[in-house]
């Protein structure tokens, strides 16, 4: 086996320096009726060869967003990754190393989640940021439960616009912790009134913008009426490029800004692993779940980076911890703030541009298209399209033509009845070719 | 002319000068980004965009955001000098224990960004991901083989995550029986990972911790004397913290089953029994799996991990969604939880791809006599760490045989001077990454050594001669080896106090004043 570097004479000679006989009398405190005495039903080794030939055939089978005209977004997004981006996250320092408990012998983890912070506090407007979360959406239900720490009360408010997979991540932690939620129909027009429904027994209300159908959202009034009532604002975002052409939610009125890193610097992966992010204002900093990097000085007194007021955290409050959180997602954290330093501002805000335009020039040509109607006022890079019939059926025979055309709104919300609406995304990596294959596609399947 | 840079280290050895730039040769000081980036620079090619009228209402930002960019030389640069800051388990032994660092092969990495997998999205259409859906079914039945156990959750995105995961089918398997008021309490051993009763508080649950005995593990009576009406569940760790085999698992699991309660097993140092004991034979109920420290996937520094479930009978229909099922030839992920007994959705998408696709090809590398031997060698290393040290270091419950782990106190340095912080701090200057210190928490002083099936015998004693020698220096009182160190790495000892007194979490520019 090529990963194992012991011989069979390095075994005898260690199990000689520990005075038994065999392997297996090392496993005397099982008891001996679970040891397994016949190997298990599982294939033997193989060669990384046919490793990798094996994972080539199960690859094959699937349609990759680089293989097709691709629009498909609601909360991950294809972007394009810069190759010096991947090259630095496989170092084997930054790889292989593990979460920065030395600080003396781990400052590069440390200083790029340092980074990372002020990145992401500068983003989204706020005082301060954590070292990543697994994602957008268990970020948004440890925010939901930190405003329930910070205001001592048991209740959210989430609005129709939130991506329904994060309304019911939030919506399953709650119930278990048997905390209370109240979630708005969806709002395809963002026509809601959040505001009616605020009152001073909501710990926070969730608010998404860009939100799940491609609205743009003004904050601003909904923060006030927050604030006067005693809640807290949760602002949540699931296209972070969105923030380099948007107002930040911070500079809108929000407390907590949580949101999926995943567009920068991170592969679509499937699902993940992702980023999430959170940032909050200072006044709130003890009650913030999750890892955090602060400057320090060492010995002799350079500046030095630490993990730092671990005293929320679960090794040592146990069961009066902020979150059972242990790990965090750092490698995409690091993915995500390379990208962003390549970016810088400039670039940031040209691919946001970049995006957007791409959107409303695919928006206008299926606009066009006879039983096909845009329905949103505002949007960044994604909206929503009214089709006649069935999205879901319409995107399979889509596919069909080599087209990945969206996200049908019955996938996130079965049994609604808005199984004509479907979701479409763009980036930068959409071309005017793949705007005129999709238009095709489109009519042919319609 | 520049002036020298404000911060440059004193050394306080006559024999090294400082120098003017603050670097040590191939030690390199690397400023913030925000020190040396431009609001105008880029290190990305963009079009520009296509003219249009745009559809963002009032919404387009009108201010600064304030993010310095660098351009791609200077980023390589930034990031790579950053790097070599960093110990890594490529650069070195890295003797972690609980938390697992092993062998990382490239080939999972070359594997996972096979554009197959790597470029897939999430919501995509099914039909065009049945690779991707046979590869989570493949990996769901390698790990319910190797537990024994009826069903796997794949969507937890860290260990941590599957604890709640575990402990969320048991509170839903809880109100099905219609016993939610009543049973309300969760044991946790003293020595657990801390993310056990943060878990359980979660949920609403209260802990009562169950003692250890005298040997470090969990006795039946101890738990039997916790149980009552209102337990819901125990939490523990097998093999444990402290390194050691539960030895009466079985009877613990049976009394908590007689009392009505169930078995959540912490599965993070399932990499000691893999291929060798399953935990479905225990009598557990639901154990979440570290992918990351049993199959090998790369930490990162700090993840992403992965935290598959396996479940029991008892409590597969309480799994969360999405999970796969086959449809005629082809699988289909079941995503909404309307019409079962799901507990409901714990993250947005089906988990950790990337985090699966290396851990099946570990998995495959292997096969089953492998992984086998990856955990009895991880074992047999620990081992014999232990038996190499026992005369020189002491052991909180005694010299007895330990699982992939071994667990020295510091009863043996009192009186030299020398802490388990100092004596792990110089460790650094001899080119090791300490071991786990001060954990577990019910040992004083510990010293948690996990030396796993990666290392070579030539390694270890290497690592076994350093680690007698600092024994030695330690007991003959050469403190001035310890207080100071380490002294040889990128940084002396970082005041962590400071950082907590005066938190500064991220960048803010200097004004005229400051």
């Amino acid at each position: 086996m090529r990963y194992h570097p012991l011989s069979e004479a390095d075994r005898n000679a260690m199990l000689a320096t520990i005075g038994v006989s065999s392997i297996e009398a090392l496993y005397a405190d099982a008891p001996p009726a679970t040891l397994l005495k016949t190997p298990l039903d599982l294939p033997s080794g193989k060669s990384e060869l046919d490793v990798e030939r094996f994972f080539a055939r199960l690859a094959a089978r699937n349609m990759p967003a680089s293989r097709a005209p691709f629009f498909v977004g609601a909360g991950a997004y294809k972007h394009h990754i810069p190759a010096s981006v991947d090259h630095l996250i496989q170092r084997s320092e930054f790889l292989t190393s593990y979460t920065p408990y030395q600080p003396e012998i781990s400052q590069g983890t440390l200083q790029y989640l340092f980074e990372f912070q002020t990145q992401v506090a500068l983003l989204t407007g706020m005082e301060v940021a954590n070292a990543s979360m697994y994602d957008g959406s268990t970020a948004t239900a440890e925010a939901v439960l930190m405003a329930h720490r910070v205001t001592k009360r048991r209740k959210a408010l989430l609005s129709g616009g939130l991506h329904p997979h994060y309304a019911e991540v939030v919506r399953t932690i709650s119930r278990l912790a048997e905390d209370e939620v109240e979630t708005m129909a969806p709002d395809i027009r963002a026509a809601e009134d959040l505001i009616a429904r605020i009152d001073d027994t909501l710990s926070c209300v969730v608010v998404q913008t860009p939100d799940v159908f491609g609205n743009l959202r003004d904050l601003t009034k909904i923060a006030e009426a927050c604030h006067k009532n005693g809640a807290l604002l949760v602002a949540v975002f699931t296209e972070a490029v969105s923030l380099g052409l948007l107002k930040s939610p911070g500079a809108m009125g929000a407390d907590i800004v949580v949101g999926e890193g995943q567009s920068i610097g991170n592969s679509l992966n499937f699902g993940g692993p992702y980023v999430g992010l959170f940032a909050t204002r200072h006044e709130f900093l003890r009650q913030m779940p999750g890892r955090l990097a602060g400057e320090s000085v060492d010995a002799d007194g350079r500046r030095s980076y630490v993990l730092t007021l671990s005293t929320r955290e679960q090794h040592i409050r146990r069961d009066k911890a902020t979150s059972n959180i242990c790990t965090n997602s750092g490698l995409c954290a690091l993915a995500f703030t390379i990208h962003l330093t390549l970016l810088g501002e400039a670039g940031l805000t040209r691919l946001a541009r970049v995006n957007h335009a791409n959107a409303v020039l695919l928006a206008q040509m299926l606009n066009d298209v006879p039983k096909v109607e845009v329905l949103n006022a505002t949007f960044f890079n994604e909206f929503t399209l009214r089709i006649e019939g069935d999205a879901a059926a319409l995107v399979e025979r889509m596919a069909a033509r080599g087209v990945l055309a969206g996200v049908p709104v019955s996938r996130l919300l079965p049994l609604v009845g808005l199984d004509d609406l479907l979701l479409v995304a763009a980036t930068e990596v959409n071309t005017q070719e793949d705007r005129d294959a999709f238009v095709a596609a489109l009519k042919e399947s319609l | 002319m520049l002036d020298r840079p404000a911060v440059v280290e004193p050394l306080d050895d006559d024999k090294t000068p400082a120098t003017f730039t603050g670097n040590r040769g191939l030690d390199q000081e690397e400023p913030l980004i925000f020190e040396i980036g431009r609001l105008d620079a880029t290190g990305v090619d963009i079009d520009d965009p296509a003219p249009i009228a745009t559809r963002l209402g009032a919404l387009e930002r009108n201010a600064p955001i304030g993010l310095p960019g660098l351009t791609e030389p200077e980023t390589m640069r930034h990031y790579v000098r950053l790097s070599r800051k960093n110990y890594s388990i490529d650069a070195g032994l890295y003797p972690l224990g609980s938390c697992t660092m092993k062998h990382n092969p490239r080939s999972n990495e070359k594997i996972a960004r096979f554009e197959g997998f790597a470029d897939l999205h999430p919501l995509q259409p099914q039909s065009t991901a049945q690779g991707a859906l046979e590869l989570m079914q493949i990996l769901a039945d390698w790990l319910m083989t190797l537990t024994n156990m009826q069903a796997v959750a794949m969507s937890p995105k860290a260990g941590a995550h599957g604890e709640l995961c575990g402990m969320m089918a048991i509170k839903s398997a809880i109100a099905a029986r219609g016993e939610s008021a009543t049973r309300n309490v969760v044991l946790i051993p003293q020595s657990a990972h801390g993310t056990n009763p943060a878990t359980a508080a979660l949920l609403g649950f209260s802990v009562r911790v169950v003692p250890a005995a005298a040997d470090g593990t969990v006795r039946a009576e101890a738990v039997k004397e916790a149980l009552a009406p209102d337990v819901a569940a125990i939490m523990l760790t097998n093999p444990n913290t402290c390194g050691l085999f539960e030895r009466e698992i079985v009877e613990i699991a049976d009394a908590m089953h007689e009392a009505g309660g169930y078995f959540y097993c912490d599965g993070a140092n399932f990499n000691a029994i893999a291929g060798v004991a399953r935990p479905g034979d225990f009598g557990i109920d639901a154990m979440h799996i570290n992918l990351h420290k049993t199959f090998s996937t790369p930490h990162g520094g700090g993840g992403p991990g992965a935290g598959p479930v396996v479940l029991s009978e008892r409590l597969a229909p309480f799994a969360p969604v999405p999970f796969i099922r086959r449809n005629g030839d082809a699988l289909e992920l079941v995503e909404a939880a309307e019409g079962t007994q799901s507990f409901g959705r714990l993250t947005a998408f089906h988990g950790q791809m990337g985090m699966f696709v290396r851990a099946l090809a570990y998995m495959l590398a292997h096969g089953a006599d492998g992984v086998a031997q990856a955990s009895k060698d991880a074992v047999l290393s620990a081992n014999y760490v232990r038996a190499s040290l026992r005369d020189v270091m002491t052991q909180p419950f005694g010299d007895r045989i330990c699982m992939h782990e071994v667990l020295f106190d510091d009863a043996w340095l009192r009186g030299t001077g020398v802490t388990t912080l100092d004596f792990a701090k110089a460790m650094i200057d001899e080119g090791y990454h300490p071991m786990t210190i001060y954990f577990p928490l019910v040992v004083h002083g510990a010293m948690l050594i996990e030396p796993t099936e990666s290392e070579s015998k030539a390694s270890l004693d290497l690592f076994i001669a350093t680690l007698r020698d600092l024994a030695r220096s330690a007991k003959a009182g050469e403190v001035a080896r310890f207080g100071p160190a380490p002294r040889l790495a990128p940084r002396r000892r970082v005041d962590e106090a400071l950082a907590a007194r005066k938190p500064v979490l991220r960048w803010e520019k200097k004004t005229a004043a400051s």
